[in-house]
C-alpha cells in the first residue's frame, strides 16, 4: 500500500468508526465492539506507515483544494507518527477502560460519548499528520469542537460553566492569536508548509519573530502555557475517561505538538536561537511548570491535581522545544509521548477510585491500596514517572530535557526542572503513602442515611478498567527500558539520525 | 443566437413571470412557475458567468439601439457572479416557498407572494447587469417595492410597522441616488455608467462630483444597512415571512453593496473616492463599528430571527472593511464574504423557517431542547453559526482568510485584531443558540415537534451543505471572487 493511500485510510477509519458507532447506538455491545475494532484498525494502519517513515520516507496526500493558494493536505513525518501512533494507540486501551467506566457509572447518552471520541481522535489523527498550517488549524479546531459535547457530558449547570471555559478559552486563544499567527505568516512567508529550517528563517527581523512566537505560544490554548491554562481543569468535568484520553493525551498533546512542529518547521530552531526571539518562552514555560506544580500541591480534588499536574507537565515539552538544542527537541518530542503513557495512567486510575469506590477528594484515599491494590500500585507507577525516577519512562525525557538545559548552561531551566521534580515527588507521593500505609478511615455506621458508607466495601473496579491501567502503567515501566523506536522518531524530529 | 440575449433574458424571464403568476391566481401553478423561472435565470446565469470570465466586459444594447443612445447592459465577472448568487439563492429559496409560505401567508394571497417574489428577483437581478445609472434606479424601485410588498405579508402584524419603516428608509436612499444620479448627468450629459467612468475623470474633481458622490453612497449605503442606517433592517428580517428573510439576507443588500463598489471602483475611481479625501477612513470607521455594535447588541437578543439580523448588519461590516482598504485583495475579501455570507445567514434563516414552522415562534426560549426534538435542523443552524464565527472547514473561513490577508498586506496589521476581535462576539451568540438548543429541557407540556417537513428541511439543508463545501473547496469560488474584484477595479475599457 503507498504512502499517500496509508494517510487516506488513516483518516478515514475513525470516520467511518463515527458514523457506523452512530448508527449502531441501540445495540451496545455492537457498539463498543465497532469501536473497538476501528480503534484496532487505526492503530494498525499507523503502524504500517511507522516502517516508511523511520526510515525517511515523507508520504504526502492532497485532500482538497481549500483555497486557490493553499490546499488541505497530509504530509507523514517523524513527530506526526510518534503523536499518530500514541493517540491512535492509547485510544484502544482507553475504549475498553471506558466501556467499564460508562457502564459501571451507568453514563446516559453512551452514544453521543463514543461518537465524539471517534471524532477526537479523527481530528488528533488530522492533526498528527497535518502537512501545512492551515490543515493542521482546521483539525485544531475541529478537535475544539468534537470534544465540547464531552465536557458537557453530564449536562448540570456546573458542566455548562464549566464547558463555556474549555470553549473560551480554547476558542478565544485559537481565533485571536493562532489564526492571527498564521495568517501573519502566510503573508510574510508566502507559504504554510511545514519545512525543515522553518519558512520564517530570513524573512522576518527578531522583533517581528517574536511578536509571531507569542501569536503561536499563547495561541496554541491547547498546551496550557499560563495565564491560558484555566480551560484544563475546567475540562475535568467531563467523564474521566475523556480526562484521561483527551485532556490528558489527545487533546493536550495535540498542543504541546503544535507547538514543537511550529518551532521546528515554522521558525526553525536555528533561526529562533539566532534572532534570539524565543528566548523569553522558557521563562513563561518555568512559571507555569512551578506555579501549576504549587496549585497541585493545594489541590484536594484528586482529577483537579492531575489536571495542574499536567499543565505543569505540559509545559516541560514548550520548555524543552524553545531551549532550541538538538538534544533538547529530543526531550519535547519524547515527553509527548512519556507523559502520555503516564498521565492516561494515573487518570485511569483516579477513574477507577470514582468507580468503586466514589470517591474524588485526595483525604479520601486512606489505605485504599489495601482494597484496590492494582489500582494504587498503577497509580505509584505513573507517579513515578511524572516524579521522572526510575523504573518509570518519566526519567528518560526528563533526562534529556535536563542534559539538554545544562549543556545550554541555561540555570533557569536547571532551576526549575529541580524545583518541579521536588514538588511532583510533594503531591504524588503522599497520595501513594496515603493508600497503602494509613489505615483506612473506622467506617462509622452511626449516621448512615447519607448512603456513603455502603461504598466502603467495594473491591476493585470493573475488570476492563483494570485491565486498562495495568497495561499503560506496564506500558510506562517497558518504555524505560526499552525506547528505541520513540527515541528513532525524535531524533529524526531534531535533524540528527 | 440566443446566447446573445443571455443578459437581457435573465432580467426577462422574472420579469414576465410575475404577471404570468398574477393571471393564473391559484396557488399551486403559481409557484410552479416562479420555482421554474427561478432555475430558469440560474441557467441562465451559470453560462453568463463562464463567458464573462472567459471574454471579459459582453455589452448588450437593448432593442439594438447603441448605447449611449440606447440602454445598454453591461456584464463583466463582477456583476456576472453577483447575479449568479442571486439565482443560485433564488433556486434555493423557491421550493421551499411552497410548505413556507402555506403557514405563513394567507392562501387568497398566496400568488402575489410569487409575483412579487419573482419582481423581486428580476429588479436585484436588472440592477446588477444594468449599464445606464437611471435603468439602476428603475430596477432599484422594483425590487424595494416588491420588498416591502413581502414584508408586510408576514404574519405578525407588526410587519406592517417594519415594512413601513424600510419604505421611508429605502424611499430616502433611492431619492438620495437620484439625486446624485442628477448631478452627474448635469455634468456629463450621460447616463451611461460606462460612459460615465470615461468623463467623470476628465472633468477633474468638481464640487458636484464631490456632492453627487455623497448623495449616492449614503443613498446606497441605506439600502445595504451599512451602520448606523441599518436600523430597519433587524425589524424587516424579524417579521417578514421566513422564506423572504432568507432571501433578502441573502440577496437585497448584497445587490447593493456590489451597486456601491461599482460606483467607487469602476465608476468615481479610486482616486476621486479614496485618495482625495476621507471616505477610506470613514468607510473603516463604520465598518468596525458595525462589526462590533450591533454584534453586541446580537447577543442580547431574545429571538432568533432578530439575532440573525442584527449578526447580518456586523457581517456586512466585514464587507465593507474589504471595501475601505481598496486594493484588490480587499475587493476579493469583499466578494468573497458576499457570497458566503449569503450562503450562510440565507440556509440559517431557511433553517430557522422550518423550526418556526414547527414551534409557530422563533423567540429564543422557545428553541429550549431543540437539540432533542429536532436534532438535524439545530445541528444545520449550529454549522451555520460556526460559519458565522469563521471557523475553519465553513464557507465563512473563507472571507475571513481573505479579509485578514489584505488588511495585513496593506500594512494594516491592527485590522486583523480587530476581526478575530469581532467574531469572538459572534461566538457568544451563536452560543446562545447552543446553550438553549442542548442544555435546557424541552418545555413540558408540549408534544415533542418532530423535524420540519423535509420539503422545508431539504433546501434549507442544501444550502447548509453548500455552506460546508464551500468553506473545505474554494477554488472555485475564490477564484470567481479575485476575477471580480479585478473587474471592479480594473474598470470597464
Amino acid at each position: 500500500m503507498s504512502g499517500s493511500m496509508a494517510l487516506a485510510g488513516i483518516l478515514a477509519t475513525p470516520l467511518v468508526g463515527l458514523v457506523l458507532v452512530s448508527l449502531s447506538g441501540r445495540w451496545p455491545n455492537l457498539r463498543e465492539g465497532i469501536t473497538l475494532s476501528t480503534a484496532v484498525v487505526l492503530f494498525a494502519q499507523v503502524l504500517g506507515l511507522y516502517g516508511a517513515v523511520a526510515d525517511g520516507a515523507r508520504p504526502e496526500l492532497v485532500l482538497l483544494p481549500m483555497l486557490p493558494e493553499v490546499s488541505l493536505q497530509l504530509t507523514a513525518e517523524p513527530l506526526g507518527m510518534l503523536f499518530g501512533l500514541i493517540a491512535s494507540g492509547l485510544w484502544i486501551i482507553s475504549s475498553i477502560y471506558s466501556i467499564g467506566y460508562m457502564r459501571g457509572n451507568q453514563e446516559g447518552n453512551q452514544t453521543r460519548f463514543f461518537v465524539c471520541f471517534a471524532g477526537a481522535i479523527f481530528a488528533a489523527q488530522g492533526i498528527a499528520f497535518a502537512g501545512n498550517m492551515l490543515t493542521l488549524f482546521l483539525f485544531y479546531e475541529a478537535m475544539t469542537l468534537i470534544t465540547y459535547p464531552l465536557v458537557t457530558h453530564h449536562g448540570t449547570d456546573h458542566a455548562k460553566k464549566s464547558a463555556r471555559i474549555y470553549l473560551g478559552v480554547l476558542m478565544g486563544t485559537s481565533i485571536v492569536f493562532l489564526l492571527t499567527g498564521m495568517l501573519a505568516t502566510w503573508v510574510l512567508a508566502g507559504t504554510l508548509d511545514f519545512r525543515e529550517g522553518g519558512i520564517l528563517a530570513g524573512q522576518v527581523g527578531a522583533t517581528g519573530t517574536a511578536v509571531l512566537m507569542a501569536l503561536y505560544m499563547f495561541g496554541i490554548g491547547k498546551a496550557a502555557l499560563m495565564p491560558f491554562h484555566r480551560w484544563l481543569p475546567a475540562a475535568m468535568v467531563a467523564p474521566t475517561p475523556v480526562s484521561a484520553l483527551l485532556h490528558a493525551v489527545a487533546v493536550v498533546k495535540a498542543g504541546v505538538f503544535s507547538v514543537v512542529k511550529v518551532v521546528v518547521y515554522v521558525f526553525g530552531t536555528e533561526n529562533l536561537m539566532s534572532l534570539g526571539s524565543a528566548d523569553w518562552v522558557p521563562m513563561i514555560a518555568g512559571y507555569t511548570i512551578v506555579a501549576a506544580s504549587i496549585v497541585a500541591l493545594r489541590a484536594d480534588n484528586l482529577k483537579r491535581r492531575l489536571a495542574y499536574s499536567t499543565v505543569s507537565q505540559l509545559s516541560y515539552v514548550t520548555l524543552a522545544a524553545t531551549l532550541l538544542a538538538p538534544i533538547s527537541i529530543v526531550g519535547a518530542a519524547m515527553h509527548i509521548a512519556v507523559h502520555a503513557v503516564g498521565k492516561i495512567t494515573l487518570f485511569f486510575a483516579a477513574g477507577s477510585i470514582y468507580t468503586a469506590a466514589h470517591k474524588t477528594e485526595v483525604s479520601q484515599l486512606d489505605g485504599i491500596g489495601r482494597k484496590m491494590p492494582w489500582t494504587m500500585l498503577a497509580f505509584g507507577v505513573g507517579a513515578l514517572s511524572m516524579i521522572g525516577l526510575p523504573p518509570a519512562a518519566g526519567f528518560i525525557s526528563k533526562w534529556y530535557i535536563l542534559s539538554a538545559a545544562m549543556s545550554a548552561e541555561h540555570w533557569t531551566a536547571v532551576a526549575v526542572l529541580v524545583v518541579s521534580t521536588l514538588l511532583n515527588a510533594g503531591y504524588f507521593l503522599p497520595i501513594v503513602w496515603r493508600a497503602f500505609f494509613r489505615e483506612p478511615p473506622a467506617s462509622d455506621h452511626h449516621g448512615d442515611a447519607h448512603g456513603h458508607d455502603h461504598h466502603d466495601d467495594h473491591g476493585e473496579a470493573p475488570w476492563p478498567m483494570v485491565l486498562a491501567q495495568t497495561v499503560t502503567a506496564s506500558l510506562t515501566i517497558i518504555l524505560f527500558i526499552y525506547h528505541e523506536p520513540v527515541l528513532k522518531l525524535a531524533r529524526a524530529v531534531a535533524g540528527g539520525d | 443566437m440566443l446566447s446573445q440575449h443571455l443578459p437581457i433574458l435573465l432580467v426577462v424571464v422574472p420579469l414576465l413571470a410575475a404577471p404570468i403568476i398574477v393571471l393564473l391566481r391559484r396557488s399551486f401553478p403559481s409557484w410552479l412557475v416562479a420555482t421554474l423561472a427561478s432555475i430558469a435565470t440560474l441557467a441562465i446565469a451559470l453560462p453568463l458567468l463562464a463567458r464573462a470570465v472567459s471574454e471579459g466586459v459582453i455589452s448588450y444594447a437593448i432593442g439594438n439601439w447603441p448605447p449611449p443612445l440606447g440602454i445598454e447592459y453591461r456584464v463583466d465577472a463582477a456583476n456576472a457572479f453577483v447575479a449568479f448568487i442571486v439565482s443560485l439563492i433564488g433556486v434555493f429559496v423557491m421550493p421551499y416557498c411552497r410548505r413556507g409560505v402555506s403557514s405563513e401567508v394567507r392562501a387568497e394571497e398566496h400568488y402575489l407572494f410569487y409575483a412579487m417574489m419573482m419582481l423581486c428577483l428580476s429588479g436585484l437581478l436588472g440592477i446588477l447587469l444594468t449599464g445606464d445609472a437611471f435603468n439602476l434606479f428603475v430596477f432599484l424601485e422594483i425590487s424595494s417595492l416588491a420588498t416591502y410588498v413581502l414584508i408586510a405579508m408576514g404574519r405578525d402584524r407588526r410587519a406592517l410597522v417594519a415594512s413601513y419603516q424600510y419604505l421611508l428608509m429605502g424611499t430616502i436612499g433611492a431619492t438620495l441616488y437620484v439625486i446624485g444620479i442628477g448631478l452627474l448627468y448635469l455634468q456629463t450629459g450621460t447616463l451611461n455608467l460606462a460612459d460615465l467612468a470615461v468623463r467623470l475623470p476628465a472633468m477633474g474633481d468638481p464640487r458636484a462630483t464631490l456632492a453627487a458622490l455623497a448623495f449616492i453612497t449614503v443613498g446606497i449605503s441605506l439600502k445595504i444597512a451599512l451602520f448606523p442606517l441599518h436600523l430597519w433592517l433587524p425589524n424587516a428580517y424579524a417579521y417578514s415571512p421566513s422564506a423572504v428573510s432568507a432571501f433578502l439576507a441573502a440577496t437585497a443588500t448584497k445587490v447593493s453593496i456590489y451597486v456601491l463598489m461599482r460606483y467607487f471602483f469602476t465608476i468615481f475611481g479610486e482616486t476621486v473616492v479614496f485618495d482625495a479625501r476621507y471616505t477610506g477612513v470613514i468607510l473603516l470607521a463604520l465598518s468596525l463599528a458595525a462589526m462590533f455594535i450591533p454584534a453586541v447588541v446580537a447577543i442580547f437578543q431574545t429571538d432568533v430571527k432578530r439575532l440573525l439580523a442584527y449578526s447580518s448588519v456586523s457581517q456586512i461590516g466585514y464587507i465593507t472593511l474589504g471595501i475601505s482598504l481598496h486594493s484588490v485583495g480587499g475587493l476579493t475579501a469583499a466578494v468573497a464574504h458576499l457570497f458566503n455570507h449569503a450562503l450562510t445567514k440565507g440556509g440559517m434563516f431557511l433553517v430557522l423557517g422550518g423550526v418556526v414552522f414547527r414551534l409557530g415562534g422563533s423567540a429564543l426560549d422557545r428553541m429550549a431542547g431543540l437539540g432533542r426534538t429536532m436534532p438535524i435542523a439545530s445541528f444545520a443552524f449550529v454549522i451555520g453559526g460556526l460559519s458565522l464565527i469563521g471557523i475553519p472547514g465553513t464557507a465563512g473561513f473563507v472571507s475571513k482568510w481573505y479579509l485578514v490577508t489584505a488588511a495585513m498586506a496593506e500594512g494594516q496589521w491592527w485590522l486583523a485584531g480587530a476581526v478575530m476581535l469581532s467574531s469572538l462576539l459572534a461566538v457568544i451568540y451563536v452560543w446562545r443558540f447552543v446553550e438553549v438548543a442542548y442544555f435546557r429541557e424541552p418545555p413540558a407540556g408540549h408534544p415533542p415537534a418532530g423535524e420540519a417537513p423535509l420539503s422545508l428541511l431539504l433546501p434549507a439543508l442544501a444550502m447548509i451543505v453548500a455552506c460546508v463545501w464551500f468553506g473545505l473547496d474554494a477554488s472555485w469560488s475564490g477564484n470567481m471572487a479575485r476575477a471580480a474584484a479585478e473587474a471592479l477595479a480594473g474598470g470597464w475599457k
